[in-house]
């Protein structure tokens, strides 16, 4: 058996913006064992010394972005990365007003980060259903001429007449379709991006196809990249094909060992039918972390975040978008409720919808009755824990065992403050896994397809 | 600040507009100049069907490389999606720390329209028309979050009081939008929004909804009257016709002499072509037309396209504009920060909030 070389490990930023990991509320703790003797604010102990306060930043400001994004560039990260969200969430037919909400829109703020860095890549969420192949295509390209090769495309659907009431197509196109459009609209786009030769001369183009009747000349010569990188999210079996056919990169949600391996086997197995290699497709987990000097005070600190992220307000939330029926009444320190789930609820809109209501439901009540927890303390033990807990080691050495056991190729670190939620780790994680061999020195490319490891993108006039 | 003859200080604005240009540098490299000369914003033109980066993009590029010039892309309405365009340049914005304008246009070619499918090209009127709603609707969106909107009210777990954000639900002839937008509302409250009212379907438009209108002729007292117009039809649709500025749009070639017009090469009064008006002279000559023009309450100042960017904005800069400053008709410094502040113009205060304030 011949060894396989040590494969190097992918880093990608996540601005944190709106979401419910995010911790935006810079007050002191309220909870007994952890408000030290004085008061001194908590907040300080949720991300390190106080000379990196965490104070939670401007979502909005550009000094925000530019702050993760150089701190992602000195960590010499593969790309920086951007969500995107098209209506703002609701909440009991009113807007959800408990997470951070409010963001710019992607592709602009790419091109003005393009002017504070130089290597980092820049990758942004673009829905394919509300947008047009023509358009995009020239959008994304201008970022990459502007960038010079560093533009990334997160591929995402959407057929929810929800978000579809804010654009011209409405809500005409139905689930069934989003990732044939979705696909049709990544081949349309290659081949306008194709349509100029590498030696600068414009070639008409036209394409038929079940989702687009469009032809003439693209505006932009092919681009640093040829093609910028393609990024798929999305877990059901359509979006797996989806981007087994068509993506460079795949963001997921499987962030722990068993269930990345899984999720890693199914898609690299996928490839071969398409003619590709399991090197051609990057899987990278959305992953959060907390570090700390000792094991138990990361753990400490761990918990800490964990309330503040579910705070009683946002733990009746969260146990609403999963039951789909007002429980207001209910105390979240009290008992779990025993009615049922509604599975046909409207309550909760603009949010991926948990898919068994039911089975979730009774494992939560499980887990509730089991340890005695109230319905605060359980959703804090059930929902979305962070990814890695422990000391700046033990978090370089468990990034590495994932990777190197094919849980991973990356990761997309997502952290829980803005702007500086990424110093700690670049500053203490970054070089222990340099230590480790597992991760780069210095950028050896000026593209993101070449910090990803991908081919060059073949023309296919 | 006034100048001589009680006048308001001129306005002057550039293109940066460069042939097969798809690279970041000579973009910022010509905004810093115009910055340099203190202009109050340059243009980027923009179209489907001409080659070139999208206008918003490059600007939104130039932002961290400038400080304090205004940066107006060209964005169409007729094959964009008005939530997407009113996002953008509520971004542009952003990045640019107030700075962002949108030279509102559309796209009358069926070349165009086949390269998105969707719908055949149509009139101008109608074209227009669905411009103006665009506007109106961006409007909207940029006021559906009011300025204090965001709280972090922490005893409640609030981040936003959601009473200050609003659903626009606009009702358009070709689109509808629910709102409220995903970006709270801009530095500027309203970008400065631009139009080019040379034409006529554009000018009713550019009345109603520009903060900024463009007028492309010749001759001062062409200038003058449709100034007129503009600023009547302002006031019919109940606007502060002082709201509105209007200016002159030259395109101008400075030729190689060191001042006044060489033989065959113009100087006089500029030459209506097909792309419009065009002055031929030398930068002194320019200066010279820009205040006459100015005098004579023609416009409020000037849109100026160099025909070779690099050349003639650089003389345009160091040249027409050094001696207008002399004159006292041009600043020397950016006494505000934002395009808004550059141009005299109010922030806008929001419809809802005054709306809510009432109820
Ligand atoms: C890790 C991850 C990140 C996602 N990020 C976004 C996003 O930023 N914006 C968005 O509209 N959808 C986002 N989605 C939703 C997907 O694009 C898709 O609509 C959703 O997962 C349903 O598709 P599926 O049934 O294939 O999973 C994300 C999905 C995943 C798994």
């Amino acid at each position: 058996m011949t060894v396989r070389p040590r494969k190097e490990i992918h880093l990608a930023a996540h601005f944190p913006g709106v979401n419910n990991t995010t911790v935006w509320a810079d007050r002191p703790s309220r909870h007994p064992t952890t408000t030290p003797a004085g008061g001194s604010p908590s907040a300080e102990r949720l991300g390190g010394p106080p000379s990196r306060r965490p104070s939670f930043g401007s979502q909005i400001e550009f000094a925000s972005f530019a702050h993760l994004a150089r701190t992602a560039e000195r960590g010499l990260f593969d790309f920086f990365f951007l969500a995107e969200g098209l209506r703002l969430r609701e909440h009991k037919g009113r807007i959800h007003d408990l997470d951070v909400v409010g963001r710019p829109e992607s592709l602009t703020v790419l091109n003005a980060l393009a002017a504070v860095t130089e290597r980092l890549g820049l990758a942004a969420t673009v829905n394919a259903t509300f947008n047009e192949p023509y358009e995009l295509a020239r959008r994304l390209a201008s970022l990459d001429h502007l960038s010079g090769g560093r533009a990334a495309w997160n591929v995402v659907t959407s057929s929810d007449a929800f978000t579809g009431e804010n654009f011209r197509r409405g809500g005409y196109l139905d689930r069934a379709h989003r990732y044939t459009r979705a696909a049709e609209f990544v081949a349309t786009a290659r081949e306008l991006w194709d349509s100029w030769t590498p030696d600068g001369l414009p070639r008409p183009f036209a394409h038929r196809g079940r989702h687009f009747d469009i032809a003439g000349e693209f505006t932009v010569p092919r681009s640093p990249q040829g093609h910028p990188v393609i990024i798929q999210a999305g877990d059901s079996p359509e979006g797996r094909e989806f981007a087994a056919s068509a993506a460079d990169v795949i963001f997921t949600r499987h962030g722990t060992l068993e269930a990345g391996r899984e999720f890693y086997a199914d898609v690299k197995g996928r490839l071969a039918t398409y003619g590709r290699a399991p090197e051609d497709l990057k899987i990278m987990p959305g992953v959060t972390f907390v570090l700390g000097d000792t094991a138990a005070e990361a753990q400490e600190r761990a918990a800490e975040i964990r309330r503040q992220q579910i705070s009683p307000q946002n733990a009746i939330l969260t146990l609403e978008q999963i039951w789909g029926v007002d429980l207001s009444s209910y105390d979240p320190d009290g008992p779990l409720p025993d009615i049922d789930p509604d599975p046909e609820s409207t309550l909760v809109q603009g949010r991926v919808r948990v898919a068994d209501p039911f089975e979730v439901a009774e494992k939560w009540r499980t887990l509730s009755r089991e340890k005695g927890l109230s319905i605060r303390q359980t959703v804090i033990e059930a929902s979305g824990r962070q990814s890695f807990i422990g000391t700046p080691d033990a978090i370089a050495a468990e990034l590495d065992e994932f990777v190197q056991t094919d849980a991973a190729d990356g990761f997309i670190l997502v952290p829980h403050l803005t702007p500086g939620g990424l110093d700690e780790f670049v500053d203490r994680v970054v070089p222990l896994l340099q230590e480790r061999g597992a991760f780069r020195t210095e950028y050896t490319g000026t593209t993101l397809r070449s910090h990803l490891g991908l081919a060059e993108s073949v023309w296919k006039g | 600040m006034t100048a001589p003859h009680g006048r308001a200080l001129l306005h002057l604005a550039a293109a940066l507009d460069q042939q097969a240009a798809y690279d970041a540098a000579s973009h910022v490299e010509l905004a810093q100049l115009a910055e340099r000369g203190a202009l109050d914003f340059v243009t980027l033109g923009d179209t489907f069907a001409r080659p070139g980066l999208d206008a918003l993009a490059v600007l939104s590029r130039v932002a961290p490389a400038t400080g304090r010039i205004g940066l107006v892309p060209t964005v169409t309405t007729t094959h964009t999606e008005p939530f997407h365009v009113q996002a953008a340049v509520a971004t542009l914005d952003w990045v640019s720390r107030g700075r962002a304008g949108w030279h509102i246009d559309v796209s009358t070619t069926e070349g165009e329209a086949r390269l998105f499918g969707r719908r055949h090209a149509a009139p101008a009127e109608a074209l227009w028309q669905e411009a103006g709603e665009v506007a109106d609707a961006a409007a909207r969106l940029w006021d559906s979050w009011e300025d204090d909107a965001e709280i972090r009210d922490e005893a409640t777990g609030r981040f936003i009081d959601r009473d200050k954000l609003h659903y626009v639900d606009f009702e358009g002839a070709t689109f509808s939008v629910k709102g409220p937008s995903i970006v709270p509302r801009p530095p500027q409250g309203h970008p400065v929004r631009i139009v080019d009212a040379t034409e006529g379907p554009a000018r009713r438009i550019a009345a109603r909804y520009a903060d900024v209108a463009l007028v492309r002729v010749a001759g001062p007292a062409q200038v003058r009257a449709i100034r007129a117009e503009l600023r009547d039809t302002a006031a019919e649709f109940g606007r502060n016709p002082d709201d509105l500025r209007v200016l002159a749009g030259l395109t101008v070639d400075l030729g190689d002499g060191e001042h006044a017009a060489e033989p065959g090469h113009g100087g006089g009064g500029p030459r209506q072509t097909a792309q419009g008006p065009l002055y031929r002279g030398g930068p002194v000559d320019l200066a010279e037309l820009i205040a006459a023009w100015h005098g004579a309450d023609a416009a409020d100042g000037f849109h100026l396209t160099p025909v070779e960017p690099r050349r003639d904005l650089e003389r345009l800069v160091n040249g027409t504009v050094a001696l207008l400053q002399h004159r006292g008709l041009f600043r020397t410094f950016y006494p505000g920060s934002t395009l808004r502040e550059h141009l005299g113009l109010a922030r806008p205060a929001n419809q809802y909030a005054v709306a809510g304030g009432a109820s």
